[in-house]
């Protein structure tokens, strides 16, 4: 068998005092510092053409991108799209999301909302209806609209936040749930703040063709 | 040839006649009578797909003919440009990825639809992982067949959206001309990689007198060129105040066209330089300042200095695992700087305190104008110098074993030029290849970094000669195993009479595999023994090309000049030490410091 090369073995060798944890980032090798996983919101507007929501969703599959809901539909302009993605990543892989996201050709813009930015979920409820007064009680106290009743079974929607919705469907579920189908969440940003728009102002003649600037997502 | 002008086909005769009084004609009669006399105008969307190509400047294009791309090939027998046609897809990716290494521009690669596609998909994905320039195009079955199965039917865009850069199903006769110059734009602009234009039978047959837009790439696609000013100032003054500061120069350097700006940022601040394996021929590894290569069986120099640096300054690098090993403790003391075109490679593995975003050269170019004082750096550079011999690369060559690879690999470097190209397949001889042959050129070392592509080397080699200057030998240095998965392209190499030699390291085995059974699986040498390989001296003549045999250390000089200086395909069996090992190894996820010289250290 093949010796090897000459040279001081590993245990004879100088090893540096500092670490990294698992993000690549250094820390303090005392304590073992891991950024937690938090949910966001991410919103893109995309071209409107074929292919691009299976563009977005293999990302997020091929890159192990924890993705909550992915919900797409048209905007104010027809040729665009929104796609608006719940995560849950930390922030190393809030700001790889973006990223990635950017880099496919149709993807217009990408930003992570607000923490107060409006966010709205759909949901259909099949119950079974068998004490039709109580089963409106529990629909009043949720704003939900029935939209469909039977002999056997009563259909509402909800719409509202996820949590909302959450607890619409914990209480409906003491008359018995057939069938539940939600939509996953849409968002916009408040006020005038724009939620991912294509960037319009011009830029300083020495400085970067678009003023995407490294920062961590937790900046925002 | 014609006198009409490409872009404007229609309508020309009447202004042709009364150009001023036609309120519409002026610019168009201007071009008529000067731009492009010599191209038709397109009838087809294959000829559209053609000017597209020609527009953009190719001039070879590697491929092989089949049904649904009938129509462009038929295209394609009217034009310069210069067709190769390949014994296998595979070969034909590979060319013309290793074309866009050697050259800078985009390679481009055909194949019919289905078989032809898949065939395609490894040296695409190698494309991708590699980030070379590089255009595929497919043909596809008509549209109206799309989706129901049909013969020689698979969903191409579906099947390489992971591992192109951008693909388009074209779908109408006007626009394909057009997609097939954007697709070009976007391989080569920004963070180059491949792309692909997927083109239906009925949208290449369909008629179209549209000219193709010229190659730029879409809105959406936006490139950063500067790095913000304010980080750049930052990070100088992190250089300026470095004691232990390294560079580490990656494949974007090359492509970015950064290597003379990092020479001399590397001189003058006297700053030791450490390459990735993509990154060989960024600096001249006979640099004093030269530490080579990092990472799993990187120099154990470079590993030392990666490993202790305060400032590492990283550019147009994705530190990829086999270059960091494990992240915890890649470069633990450094402050990183670091430099990439692509924002989504800041921070996604190692984390950048000064994130330069930008082309590799503008930003060096930032950088040298922002950093007024060089690093104080006099005793790290002795240490880097001492690094150097105490872990030496000489090795061991007894005269009672087989011919040892390395030598095999420095002779090779000794008789061919400077500017020599080496490609390879992937295993143990790629590793020998990095080590021992000392690079002094950008664009002179192409292999199969990220997708460790076996059967990547013959291939290359093609496309490689094809881009080289004639003054540029081009050396393939494959493996037994590798070689065996390509050698159709000998064929090729021999009708196309290309002046290549392919040195096969023959070891008989999986060497690769075999090393690591030996230190991680106990010596079970499971599929990686081979026990046999076809005489390849022999199998080079069948195929017509010059074969050679090396068994012993007296063989190797002449049989190497006598191999290079053959004006043609040679091919040389060279039986080495089957039981040699590359070192120094990291294992995987290891620590870079703790590289092992030898077996019982892993
Ligand atoms: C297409 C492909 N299949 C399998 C592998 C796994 N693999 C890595 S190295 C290697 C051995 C290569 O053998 P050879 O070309 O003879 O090179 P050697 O290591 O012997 O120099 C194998 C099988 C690979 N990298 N690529
Ligand atoms: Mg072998």
């Amino acid at each position: 068998m093949k010796r090897g090369l000459e040279g001081p073995p590993p245990e004879e060798r100088p090893t540096p005092a500092g670490r990294r944890n698992k993000q690549g980032i250094r820390i303090d090798p005392e304590v073992e510092a891991t950024h937690e996983p938090r949910r966001t919101v991410i919103s893109a507007l995309v071209e409107h053409e074929p292919g691009v929501l299976s563009d977005v969703s293999g990302l997020f599959s091929r890159r192990q991108f924890n993705i909550e809901s992915l919900t797409v539909g048209p905007t104010e302009d027809e040729d665009r799209a929104r796609i608006t993605i719940v995560v849950e990543e930390p922030d190393p892989g809030i700001d790889q999301v973006e990223k990635q996201l950017r880099k496919l050709v149709p993807v217009i813009a990408v930003r992570e909302l607000e923490p107060d930015a409006m966010r709205r979920e759909l949901a259909l409820v099949k119950v079974a209806a068998a004490d039709p007064a109580a089963v409106s009680a529990v629909a009043d106290m949720y704003d939900a609209t029935a939209v469909d009743s039977s002999p056997e079974t009563a259909t509402f929607e909800i719409t509202g936040s996820r949590q909302k919705i959450e607890a619409a469907v914990e209480t409906f579920s003491q008359f018995g749930i057939r069938e539940i189908s939600r939509t996953g969440t849409t968002a916009l940003a408040r006020g005038t703040d724009r939620t991912a728009a294509p960037e319009t102002t011009a830029q300083p003649a020495d400085e970067a063709t678009h003023n995407e600037t490294y920062q961590t997502a937790d900046d925002d | 040839m014609s006198e009409r002008a490409a872009k404007v086909p229609p309508a020309e005769e009447e202004q042709d006649d009364d150009p001023i009084t036609d309120s519409a004609a002026p610019d168009a009669v201007a071009e008529t009578d000067d731009a492009e006399t010599t191209t038709d105008p397109v009838t087809s969307g294959a000829e559209a797909v053609v000017r597209a190509l020609e527009n953009a400047g190719v001039e070879y294009a590697f491929g092989v003919q089949g049904g649904a791309i009938m129509p462009v090939y038929d295209a394609l027998y009217d034009s310069d440009i210069y067709h190769v046609t390949m014994a296998h897809e595979q070969g034909a990716a590979h060319a013309a990825d290793a074309y866009g290494i050697v050259s800078g521009e985009p390679g481009v690669c055909l194949a019919t639809s289905g078989p032809g596609a898949t065939n395609l998909v490894t040296g695409i994905a190698d494309a991708d992982m590699d980030s070379d320039p590089m255009l595929a195009l497919t043909g596809q079955v008509p549209t109206e067949f799309v989706g129901n199965d049909a013969f020689q039917e698979t969903d191409t865009t579906g099947v390489t959206t992971p591992v192109t850069k951008d693909n388009t199903f074209a779908s109408d006769s006007d626009r394909v001309g057009s997609d097939v110059s954007e697709a070009f734009a976007l391989a080569r602009e920004g963070r180059p990689g491949p792309t692909l234009v997927d083109l239906p039978k009925d949208v290449t047959n369909g008629e179209t007198d549209r000219e193709p837009d010229a190659p730029t790439v879409p809105d959406t696609y936006q490139v950063q060129e500067r790095a913000e000013s304010d980080l750049v100032a930052a990070a100088a003054e992190r250089i300026e105040n470095a004691s232990r500061p390294v560079m580490l120069l990656g494949g974007g350097v090359i492509k970015g066209e950064a290597t003379d700006a990092c020479r001399e940022f590397a001189i003058e601040h006297e700053i030791p330089v450490i390459t990735t394996m993509p990154g060989i021929g960024a600096f001249p590894e006979d640099h004093e300042l030269s530490l080579e290569m990092a990472g799993m069986h990187g120099t154990g120099y470079a590993n030392m200095a990666i490993t202790h640096c305060d400032t590492l300054l990283g550019i147009g690098t994705r530190f990829d695992d086999r270059l960091t090993g494990g992240i915890e403790t890649f470069a633990p003391d450094a402050e990183v700087i670091h430099v990439d075109i692509d924002p989504a490679e800041i921070s996604k593995n190692i984390y950048a305190d000064y994130p330069l975003v930008g082309d590799a050269e503008t930003v060096v170019e930032q950088l040298a104008a922002a950093v007024d004082e060089s690093p104080e750096a006099t005793k790290w550079r002795a240490q880097c110098q001492q690094w150097q011999s105490d872990y030496s690369m000489a090795y061991d060559a007894p005269e009672d074993k087989p011919v040892q690879p390395e030598f095999v690999v420095e002779a090779l470097d000794e008789a061919t030029g400077d500017r020599a190209i080496v490609t390879t397949g992937v295993g143990q001889h790629q590793m020998w290849a990095c080590q021992y042959w000392t690079y002094t050129e950008p664009r002179t070392w192409v292999s199969s970094h990220g997708l460790g592509a076996m059967g990547y080397g013959l291939p290359s080699a093609i496309g490689a000669r094809l881009a080289a200057d004639d003054d540029q030998e081009v050396v393939c240095i494959d493996g037994d195993g590798s070689f065996l998965m390509t050698l159709q392209g000998l064929s090729v190499a021999v009708r196309e009479d290309l002046d290549i030699t392919v040195a096969v390291l023959n070891n008989e085995y999986i060497g690769m595999v075999r090393q690591w059974q030996d230190a991680f699986f106990d010596g079970r040498h499971s599929a990686s023994d081979y026990g046999w390989m076809p005489e390849f001296d022999k199998l080079a003549e069948a195929f017509g090309a010059e074969g050679f045999r090396i068994d012993d250390y007296d063989d190797v000089a002449d049989t190497i000049d006598a191999a290079i200086a053959y004006d043609g395909p040679s091919v040389i069996d060279v039986h080495i030490d089957p039981d040699a090992n590359v070192y120094p190894m990291v294992p995987s996820g290891g620590d870079n410091g703790q590289f092992a010289l030898a077996e019982e250290q892993l």
